[in-house]
């Protein structure tokens, strides 16, 4: 049974690197501890030649001028390690999380669905190189061979099964005792090291080679188990690591951010990041929070309204306030360009207020929408560009001003509030569905009818109407706010009227009809109760008519609008 | 070389010199290959743009005026306060939402009644209601009238008051006509709307006069080749040349009312409104390729309450 092992070299630089892609041609060195006791943790390739070595004091490193020097950022560990996780699940269900920086998969049967194995392994190192992470990728017909081998070579191996002791016998006993991490393991490693370098065991081949009966009986079964991987025979069982589905990338910034842009270009790569990802699991977006962490030390402004104390996540020091947005998308979509179109919007029209100190960024994954529409069905905006032209629109007549309308039960006056707008297809499809079967061929044949019907040249017919309405209703346009009037009545019936406001809406009414009495929510204190008028005025063209309200709480006298 | 095409080189350099007629097939075969020339289409093998598509706007008299509504053309519908615009407005989006097209009311004077709409039939899920008004002029507005109020007094201070609210309705017009026409360039650049309205019904003719013509001209170029029907009520006909398709309408002929007393308990004087009659009248298509003589229709509307 086939098995292939990812390992990341130097994982927590690698982890940086991803965040920042420009620090890969750098020499890179990572700190950890407490200042001024910071020593090196891990480092890349370039500051091992630049002779940067483990363990390294801060001091110690700051002699090399070329090596860079960054904290460990556990954030973005885990954000890289879970960006593996995704990788590696986007090709076997079955991975086994063996550490930070390795993860086993399980190849069995996916041989029919990507190809051999050697492409397998190639298409593996790709996904995790677009994901931001540099591994090296081995495949054996054992999960220890196949560890050792991604530790010992880097790029992408593949080892035959029956090659296993050849193919790892030039490689240094480290790689053996590397996989132990608990402090106890590493105890017994550096003892077991230390005698076979006594014995002058150098690789893994000589120990291969040494008689198993007196391994046991000096180094005991811990010994054998050692050679037994050295040879490549081992075997055991995988044990599968289901891994949540959790999208979060985040970065820690060295300085703080005060401008939208390159805050933007931070954004666009954590975005790409995270597309990359749901896109590995075939999942997309429906809906983006980003919580940028302030230092609270600066005197905010006022638009800093819309700050959040987060109640749990990743830490975040004392004096930081976290600052949420949220975007919640209608459909599903995975578009980094869109997304970071609409951060930026929302953050033009929410500025933080306070420089950042840290980007934490994460998706609510859901299943990709079905782009295909019905063949009789007419065209509809694109949903990520209609989300771009509201986001676009809101900034030029304001937030609640653009969506849909939902009437509220009640007979209150402007009873109404507004949504945002999504005619997502499953609305089309539904009222499609309501349709009876009957309903549905006579539609079809009026609609295969009406495109042919110009076949003699003339201009072509429209569509039928599935449903005519009766007659024209007419129509109330609304002035908001209602204008206030002063009106003379005759007989307890309005006679004259006069508006300030609108020079037009003044003079004797030649016409009227009413009263239309109403009254609502008196058991409330926001209780309404209004007799309504219709008169006619004189106006250019004729007569005008008008909706006369008078407010029977109050006694004033508004025109609310004119039928048009 | 043949005196013919002898003589189309020398009318290239000198317009006045006359080409004779003979061998037009040889001069035709000539012309493009003249280097100032290059490019130019000849008249007789021009496109002729085949006829748009028609959508019925819902209601049966305007259909039978004007064949309906050309997809992909800018539709033009103006006439005077109560003239029964909004009306037409309400019955197309209707009909386009019964179509299962998504629509945009670009609403400038915030006077959408969304009752109106749900009586007319109006789906309001497919129904993206922009209303472009100024908030600040809104709250500007809102102060001035609780101003008007107070300040009743005398004649002087009210007509001063009625041109203080005059000017502040221009500015608003203004810049809702602004906002309007950014949303509108939006919508349009955004597509797969099946119809867009701009709801100029409320801006003054002299604001709704300073819109420019390229505006115009760019909202034509941008919905042509689409299915989008782009319609504009307003109170005259603004967008000119650009509008391939204009009604007017003339006004209330007949106010149909009915003694409110026959149908309920109330009072024997009360009335009700039961509907309207509005002449409409073809003023200028551009859908076909004859003059077209200016042709009137009437049609009723009811309340919503009428039944």
């Amino acid at each position: 049974m086939p098995f292939a092992c990812i390992f990341v070299p130097d994982f927590p630089a690698e982890a940086l690197v991803r965040a920042e892609p420009e620090l890969r041609s750098q020499a890179l060195a990572v700190l950890e501890g407490k200042p001024p006791l910071q020593k090196v943790f891990a480092l890349n390739e370039k500051a091992r030649r630049a002779g940067i070595e483990l363990g390294m004091s801060k001091l110690q490193v700051e002699a090399c001028i070329q090596v860079l020097l960054r904290s460990r950022c556990p954030l973005q560990e885990a954000a890289a390690h879970a960006a593996l996780l995704d990788c590696a699940q986007s090709f076997s269900p079955r991975v086994e999380d063996t550490a930070g920086d390795t993860l086993l998969l399980d190849l069995a049967g996916l041989e029919s669905l990507f190809g051999p194995l050697p492409k397998i392994a190639r298409d593996v190192a790709r996904r995790a190189s677009d994901l931001g992470i540099e591994a090296s990728v081995a495949v054996a017909w054992d999960p220890n061979t196949a560890v050792l081998a991604a530790r010992g070579f880097s790029g992408v191996t593949v080892i035959p099964e029956g090659e296993e002791a050849d193919r790892l016998g030039g490689l240094p006993l480290d790689v053996l005792f590397a996989v132990f991490s608990a402090p106890a393991q590493k105890n017994d490693a550096e003892r077991f090291l230390e005698t076979l370098e006594r014995w002058g065991v150098r690789n893994l081949r000589s120990l291969a080679a040494l008689p198993e009966i007196a391994i046991s009986e000096r180094l005991g079964q811990e010994g054998v188990r050692l050679q037994q991987m050295a040879r490549g025979r081992t075997s055991r069982t995988l044990v599968p690591f289901d891994a949540p589905l959790i999208f979060e990338e985040a970065v820690e910034l060295e300085h703080p951010l005060v401008l939208l842009e390159p805050l933007a270009f931070l954004l666009q790569q954590m975005l790409d990041q995270l597309c990359t990802r749901l896109s590995a699991r075939a999942l997309a977006m429906q809906e983006l929070r980003l919580q940028l962490a302030l230092d609270s030390g600066c005197h905010a402004t006022e638009d800093f309204i819309h700050a959040q104390p987060r109640e749990e996540g990743p830490k975040t020091s004392a004096h930081a306030t976290l600052f949420t947005r949220t975007l919640r998308l209608p459909v599903a979509m995975l578009d980094a360009k869109v997304f970071l179109k609409l951060l930026q919007l929302d953050l033009k029209a929410h500025p933080p207020g306070a420089p950042i100190m840290k980007i934490y960024l994460s998706a609510e994954p859901a299943q990709p929408r079905h782009s295909q529409n019905g063949l009789f069905l007419p065209a509809s905006p694109v949903p990520e560009k209609l989300e771009l032209t509201l986001a676009r629109i809101s900034r030029i007549v304001g937030e609640n001003r653009v969506g849909s309308l939902e009437l509220l039960d009640t007979h209150r006056p402007e009873a109404f509030h507004i949504q945002h707008f999504a005619p997502s297809e499953s609305q089309v499809l539904k009222d499609s569905a309501f349709l009876t079967s009957a309903d549905k061929t006579n539609v079809r044949k009026k609609r295969l009818v009406a495109p042919f019907s110009n076949s003699q040249g003339e201009p072509q017919k429209p569509y039928p109407e599935i449903n005519q309405q009766s007659g024209t209703v007419t129509a109330l346009r609304i002035f908001r706010p209602p204008l206030r009037a002063t009106v003379a009545l005759r007989d307890g019936m309005p006679g004259h009227i006069d508006c300030s406001r609108r020079k037009e809406v003044q003079g004797e009414i030649n016409w009227l009809a009413g009263p239309w009495r109403s009254s609502g929510d008196w058991w409330e204190q926001e209780g309404w109760a209004r007799d309504e008028w219709d008169i006619a005025l004189p106006a250019e063209g004729g007569i005008a008519l008008y909706r006369l309200v008078r407010d029977l709480l109050s006694g004033n006298w508004f025109v609310e609008g004119t039928y048009d | 070389m043949s005196s013919a095409l002898l003589c189309a080189d020398l009318a290239l350099d000198n317009p006045f010199v006359f080409v004779p007629q003979e061998k037009p097939d040889l001069l035709r075969k000539r012309l493009p290959n003249l280097s100032k020339l290059a490019g130019v289409t000849l008249g007789s093998r021009l496109e002729i743009r085949g006829a748009p598509e028609i959508v019925l706007s819902g209601i049966p008299e305007i259909d039978m005026l004007s064949d309906g509504l050309p997809r992909g053309c800018l539709t033009e519908i103006c006439g005077p306060v109560s003239s029964g615009r909004t009306s037409v407005l309400l019955a197309v989006i209707a009909a386009a939402t019964r179509r299962q097209e998504i629509c945009a009311l670009v609403d400038t004077s915030d006077a959408f009644d969304p009752q109106s709409a749900t009586s007319a039939g109006v789906d309001f899920k497919r129904l993206l209601w922009v209303r472009c008004c100024a908030p600040n002029s809104y709250v500007r507005t809102r102060n001035t009238n609780r101003e008007d109020s107070s300040s009743h007094a005398n004649n002087a201070s009210l007509k001063a008051a009625a041109l203080a609210s005059e000017n502040s309705r221009n500015e608003r017009s203004e810049s809702s006509v602004e906002q309007a026409l950014r949303v509108t360039d939006l919508l349009l650049q955004s597509g797969g709307f099946g119809l867009v309205v701009i709801d100029l019904a409320d801006v003054p003719f002299k604001t709704a006069r300073r819109i420019p013509l390229t505006s115009w001209f760019r909202f034509r170029r941008a919905v042509e080749h689409t299915p989008t029907v782009l319609l504009v009520i307003s109170q005259q006909s603004c967008a000119q040349t650009c509008a391939s398709l204009l009604l007017g309408l003339n006004g209330i002929e007949k106010v149909f009312s009915m003694p409110a007393a026959s149908t309920s308990d109330a009072p024997a004087h009360a009335q009700l409104l039961r509907g309207l009659s509005i002449n409409a009248e073809l003023l200028r298509s551009r859908l076909e390729r004859k003059p077209v003589r200016s042709v009137h229709a009437s049609f009723n509307t009811k309340m919503s309450w009428a039944g």
